[in-house]
């Protein structure tokens, strides 16, 4: 089997075995107080994390080009109140734009 | 405005579905969008079949996107299978987070916790550490066929197309993920917390393999959780 398939086949897997291994552990548990404070807090954690590396990310370094205007400008849209659609496109057309001027 | 925007908690799981249909239109969008640069750039990588296959059974973005980068520079299936893997690893976190608002069989917690994907993740969260599974499976009904669409549409459009960034399309992933945060934040922990994953992603990003600055970003949020709120 080619690694293309084999990369397909174990990610498959292992995607699916990372998203249920608390649902089948835990089942309907409830958490710790403690545990639970935390839980609350990591959806934020973990979407600055990946805004972060979305938008400076390349590889293994830190970079600054089209995507950074374009976050700058969803994020300025989301700030004023701008529905998500129209940030998220907007920040891909504002890339797009300076990618081809500058 | 997380916790204002999910419906009632008493609501029918019909209606809750809907209102996360609802929300996750926007998202679908997003997502075909992003599904398509993805089917651009993994064709002449993984040839027309695999990355529709891919984008059916693993339905993950950065897990595809990260695994592509590394077959593309010519890492062998071990390397890329690691760095999906890493990348993937905060939905254990997120399964740990969302296991206690599952009620029911085995079978049926897995029904729930399979469609968890970022965006239905964070936005099924009603902001007190409890989430709706009704409005998260609504939330990604748009989005699986938005993403395996969007491959379909990559991949067979790929060669007249050219080049994704060249309409903006890397920027979509980053400013999808931003709009999420933005409805997130609430709060001083919070923003403490996001403060600290983002400062936590950037210092390492440069030393980490790629995935990791992601996981550890968690910890913020066991630092931020001792603060008062």
């Amino acid at each position: 089997m080619s690694a293309v398939w084999i990369t397909v086949i174990a990610l498959a897997v292992a995607t699916a075995a990372l998203k249920l291994v608390g649902p089948l552990v835990l089942g309907g548990r409830a958490l710790p107080p403690r545990a639970m404070s935390v839980v609350e807090l990591l959806a934020a954690a973990l979407l600055a994390a990946l805004v972060i590396v979305e938008t400076f990310g390349d590889g293994r370094s830190l970079v600054i080009d089209e995507r950074v205007p374009g976050v700058l400008f969803a994020a300025i849209a989301l700030r004023r109140g701008v529905p998500v659609v129209v940030a998220v496109l907007g920040a891909a057309v504002v890339a797009a734009l300076w990618r081809a001027v500058f | 405005m997380t916790a204002s925007s999910l419906p009632d908690r008493t609501e029918p799981p019909k209606v809750r579905l809907r209102a996360g249909i609802h929300r996750g239109l926007p998202f679908g969008l997003a997502v075909f969008l992003i599904a398509a640069s993805y089917g651009v750039l993994a064709r002449p990588v993984m040839g027309t079949v695999a990355p529709i296959v891919m984008s059916i059974v693993v339905f993950s973005g950065s897990a595809q996107l990260g695994s592509l980068a590394i077959l593309a520079a010519g890492g062998g299936a071990g390397a890329a299978i690691v760095a999906g893997i890493l990348l993937n690893a905060r939905y254990l976190a997120m399964g740990l987070a969302l296991a206690p608002s599952l009620r029911g069989r085995a079978l049926s917690r897995a029904a729930f916790a399979m469609p968890v994907v970022d965006a239905s993740w964070a936005a099924a969260s009603a902001g007190d550490g409890t989430f709706d599974p009704w409005y998260l499976v609504g939330v990604t009904v748009p989005q699986y066929p938005g993403w395996v669409l969007g491959t379909v549409v990559g991949v067979l459009a790929g060669s007249a197309l050219g080049d994704p960034a060249k309409f903006g399309l890397d920027a979509l992933f980053p400013a999808f993920f931003l709009a999420l945060l933005f409805e997130e934040v609430r709060g001083r922990r919070k923003l403490a917390a996001a403060g600290g994953g983002a400062g936590i992603a950037l210092a390492l990003t440069p030393v980490a393999p790629a995935g990791l600055p992601i996981l550890v970003a968690a910890a913020a949020a066991i630092v931020a959780s001792r603060m008062r709120p």
